[in-house]
């Protein structure tokens, strides 16, 4: 980066504060997906007033910024593709208070989404959106994500909790979008339009956030199955019974295998499906509900199921699930996680295309998911370094793309487009791309903020992994 | 690039790459790295380090003007290993880091006196013995109140000055526990154990190691201390002087005979890790693996023999609050977590209380408080937070050199407010008696 910006930089924030060395450098050039590029500077901003002077400057030398938070995006969200500065948003943590009166939250863009979950719980609030990143993920990445997990189904997505934002534009403008009020339909819904926006339309530096009451009480039950159709009954059934689970896990023969494998724990190794049912809510209700799910599930054909007696022994249940992106980590070094989303009727036609997918490319191949949402994540493990494995793997990419697309459903449920899912964009959504694009263009003229993701590059149709 | 660079980053690679991959940069190391938590950027993160020796093992970035720094500034405390969800073998890709570091390292004065301190001081005994007399008579002479009242010292190095003054007295030369002997247990004999004594503990602390002993002989164990063993290297190997810490090694193995013995009892979690990874640390040498697999397996923490033989016959109570500094080596290597709460929470009149955090280090790993001070105190700072917060009255730790850190931290951050410092085993033996 030229000497003179860099001077002009320091003027606005202190030298400690900007890191330029090539070690810095790499250690930002990276998130959890697996590209790497190279930034040209990082930037560790503490204020919304600092952000607004830099993204000026910027604007003055067309200098590309790329918002990052923990770096924890699974498609290249923060990667500066085009080089420029990174905004390092992660130290941004001043503030992080929890409102009991008006059950709300206000924190800073860099602070830490379990943190949230911890300082509302200990108030009897809840904050639902509970990605297993959570521990490390910020709330501004997950805003700009759109991020959830398994609660989906009952308590939405993030979106679902975010009122109100203070937001630096594109162009530098410090602005405020919604407020402290849950009911607000004055104007145009800018809150809405920034949540998922995947830091395109602007750098968050404050989120207010809606909590709710924190639920009494839950209960766990995990149940097998010999045939994958029978989970999906037991799923619907239990769903058509008007009961709505708090969450509702999956996990196919490959993953259940896997965990096995890397943790024995007594799961059947034989079965073809395991869903985890929770559900949450007064604790005599949920006591009258889970058996409900119970008599469904054996009535579907469950070859086992099992309730939690106590905390222990949910644990365990919770244990298995969790432990299924490390156990299936150690079949290759390459992990590619993809998450395609169907209506959940589509369910079982859409697993049926991912092992035709498996079978033909002839790939490890391995899905587990939040079966209520119909929200799939079929994990591909190869090892990158094998190129011709990967030019196979791109071609399956593209097939679980498009069948998910053609089953009704979406190319994302929780983890965004970046880069790598941009090719795919004008499949799903056609000509509602372009007014996405000139959305874009008109709040960044000068395409400043995180160029190069979500919109696909003219004629580019494919993920190129290798 | 030039030819001994480039053979460099092959090495590194060979050593390291593949480790490295493993790491799917999910960012659940961040949370528990205690220097990503003081400095607060990804490069002083678990992550950021793991990267850095990718990148330098690919040849990208240098691996001295760019990848020394940022591992140099890690504690080495191995928390991020506890927190991974794939096991990347953190410890494994640090130590090959260091290694290549200290090859291509060009000389600086300090790191050459560190060098030498560590090749020819530390493993051996007579010069430790020599600087243990040395402070001893020191302190006796009361040389060191004057030295520590014009603050002399701290002209030298201010560092080195904080903790010349929170040393322990240590035991005249005579006092010393002999090598070489059994020290046998006045009751019925459950057992016999080798006692690994640590080259700096038992030169400069001293009571500890007879404390040990008088420990484990109260629950029945005889003790026997093998007369030519050696430094265990931990301090070698966080310096990157991995042949040395491999020489050091085979010498202990030649030296403890596994046979006829129960177990390899030691007091200091630091070594105690150490000597946890003799088996990973000889696993390429075939002619040495199986003696070090049998070494490792039997090679434990105090604290574990005192509750697998306990209880203690208490005579005494504690009054006050006790909480706990647990050393990351005991925890995160050798994974001892629960023995010694178990043996403080079954103290007479004690009120155990653990601290908000209790798990993240201390900032003292190994020698970095001395290398890099400023950044160690940033760390230890809030660790004294939360001691205070307890509102205990003693702090206990399970490593001298932890034991040194908490020392320093009362005195410089809670000076207002009374605290002791014990190794656990001090302490326990006070109530024995
Ligand atoms: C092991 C693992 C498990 C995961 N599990 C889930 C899951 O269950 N559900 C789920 O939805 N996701 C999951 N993710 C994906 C990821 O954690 C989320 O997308 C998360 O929200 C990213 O947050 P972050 O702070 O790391 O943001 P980053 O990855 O740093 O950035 C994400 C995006 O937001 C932008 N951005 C970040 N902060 C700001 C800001 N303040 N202003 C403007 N733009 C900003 C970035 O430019 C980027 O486009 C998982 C990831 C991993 C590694
Ligand atoms: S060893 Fe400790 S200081 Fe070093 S990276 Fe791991 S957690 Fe951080
Ligand atoms: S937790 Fe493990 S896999 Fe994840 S970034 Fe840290 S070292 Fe890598």
């Amino acid at each position: 980066m030229e000497k003179s910006i860099v001077k002009k930089i320091e003027e606005i924030i202190p030298k400690e504060r900007i890191l330029k060395e090539l070690s810095d450098r790499y250690s930002y050039s990276y998130d959890a997906s697996f590209g790497e590029y190279l930034p040209d500077i990082v930037l560790q901003p503490a204020s919304v007033e600092e952000i607004s002077l830099l993204v000026k400057l910027a604007n003055e030398y067309r200098i590309p910024v790329y918002p990052r938070g923990s770096g924890t995006s699974l498609s290249g969200g923060p990667l500066p593709v085009y080089g420029g500065m990174v905004f390092d948003l992660s130290q941004l943590k001043e503030k992080l208070v929890i409102d009991k009166e008006n059950m709300i939250a206000v924190a800073s863009a860099g602070i830490i989404t379990s943190e949230i979950h911890k300082k509302a719980e200990e108030v009897g609030l809840f904050y639902p959106p509970d990605p297993s990143s959570s521990n490390v993920s910020t709330i501004g990445g997950n805003l700009l994500e759109n991020s959830s997990g398994p609660k989906g189904l009952k308590y939405g997505t993030t979106k679902e909790y975010v009122i109100g934002l203070e937001v630096v534009t594109p162009l530098g403008e410090i602005i405020r979008t919604g407020g402290k009020t849950v009911k607000n339909v004055t104007g145009f819904d800018l809150t809405r339009l920034i949540v998922g926006s995947e830091g395109l339309l602007g750098i968050v530096t404050e989120v207010i956030l809606r909590l709710i009451p924190k639920p009494q009480a839950k209960k766990t039950m995990l149940a097998t199955f010999s045939k994958f159709i029978d989970s999906g009954n037991a799923v619907t059934n239990v769903l058509a019974a008007g009961i709505l689970p708090a969450a509702m896990e999956f996990m196919d023969n490959a993953c259940i295998r896997a965990v096995e494998h890397y943790k024995p724990s007594g799961l059947p190794v034989e079965a073809d499906a395991l869903v985890i049912f929770e559900i949450d809510g007064h604790p005599l209700a949920i006591e009258e509900e889970i058996e409900k799910c119970r008599v469904i599930c054996n009535k579907n054909g469950a070859t086992s199921v099992k309730i939690a007696a106590n905390d222990k022994e949910r644990d365990e249940i919770w244990a298995a699930r969790k432990m299924v992106s490390p156990a299936i980590t150690q079949l290759g070094p390459t992990k590619i996680s993809e998450d395609a989303t169907v209506p959940r009727s589509k369910i079982p036609e859409m697993m049926e295309c991912l092992y035709a997918i498996r079978d033909k490319y002839n790939l490890t191949l391995v899905v587990f998911g939040h079966a209520g949402d119909g929200n799939l994540h079929p994990n591909i493990i190869t090892d990158k370094r094998d190129i011709e494995e990967m030019k196979r793997v791109e071609l399956a990419v593209s097939e679980i793309f498009e069948s998910a697309i053609k089953l009704g459903g979406t190319l994302s449920g929780e983890h965004g487009i970046g880069i790598l899912k941009a090719p795919y964009m004008e499949l799903e959504l056609g000509h509602s791309l372009e007014l996405m694009k000139s959305i874009k263009q008109a709040w960044d003229p000068n395409n400043i903020l995180n160029p190069g993701k979500m919109f696909p590059q003219p004629g580019q149709t494919k993920v190129v992994l290798t | 690039m030039s030819a001994p660079e480039i053979q460099r980053h092959n090495e590194l690679f060979e050593k390291a790459f593949s480790k490295t991959n493993l790491c799917i940069q999910c960012g659940y190391c961040l949370p528990a790295c205690p220097t990503y938590q003081s400095m607060g950027t990804e490069t002083a993160s678990p992550r950021g380090r793991i990267n850095l020796v990718k990148m330098a093992a690919e040849g990208k970035i240098d691996v001295t003007k760019d990848m020394a720094g940022p591992i140099d500034l890690c504690l080495g405390c191995r928390a991020c290993e506890i927190a991974c969800p794939v096991n990347v073998p953190y410890g494994q890709i640090l130590e090959a880091a260091k290694e290549i570091i200290q090859k291509e390292k060009p000389k600086k004065t300090k790191d050459h006196f560190v060098h030498l301190l560590l090749t020819k001081g530390f493993t051996n005994p007579k010069f430790l013995n020599l600087i243990g007399d040395a402070t001893w008579l020191y302190q006796k002479s009361g040389l060191n109140k004057l030295v520590q009242k014009t603050n002399a010292i701290n002209l030298v190095a201010k560092p080195l000055g904080f903790f010349e003054k929170i040393l322990p007295p240590v035991q005249k030369p005579s006092k010393r526990t002999k090598r070489g002997e059994w020290y046998k247990t006045e009751r019925e004999c459950k057992g016999k154990v080798a006692f690994f004594v640590g080259c700096v503990t038992d030169a400069m602390m001293h009571e500890t190691n007879n404390n040990t002993i008088k420990l484990l002989n109260t629950v029945g164990l005889d003790v026997f201390i093998p007369e030519k063993q050696k430094c265990c290297g931990a301090l070698h190997a966080h310096q990157g002087l991995l042949s040395e810490t491999k020489e050091l090694a085979k010498e202990n193995l030649d030296v403890f005979k596994t046979s006829g013995i129960d177990y390899i009892v030691n007091s200091a979690g630091g070594c105690g890790a150490m000597l946890h990874e003799y088996r990973e640390l000889l696993h390429d040498e075939p002619e040495w693996q199986q003696k070090a697999e049998a070494f490792s397996k039997k090679s434990v923490d105090v604290s574990v023999l005192l509750v697998k033989y306990g209880p203690l016959p208490f005579k005494r109570e504690w009054n006050g609050i006790i909480t706990y500094q647990p050393s990351c080596h005991l925890s995160n290597v050798q994974g001892v977590t629960e023995e010694p709460r178990q043996l403080l929470r079954s103290i007479p009149g004690a009120n155990f209380i653990e601290m908000k955090d209790s798990d993240s280090c201390c900032a003292s790993g190994g020698i970095y408080n001395l290398i890099h001070y400023e950044e160690s105190s940033k760390i230890l700072a809030s660790k004294m937070e939360n001691v205070k917060n307890t509102e205990a009255t003693t702090v206990v730790t399970s490593n001298p050199g932890c034991l040194l850190q908490m020392k320093h931290g009362a005195d410089k951050f809670a000076k207002d407010y009374k605290i002791e410092t014990s190794h656990l085993v001090d302490l326990l033996v006070k109530l024995i008696d």
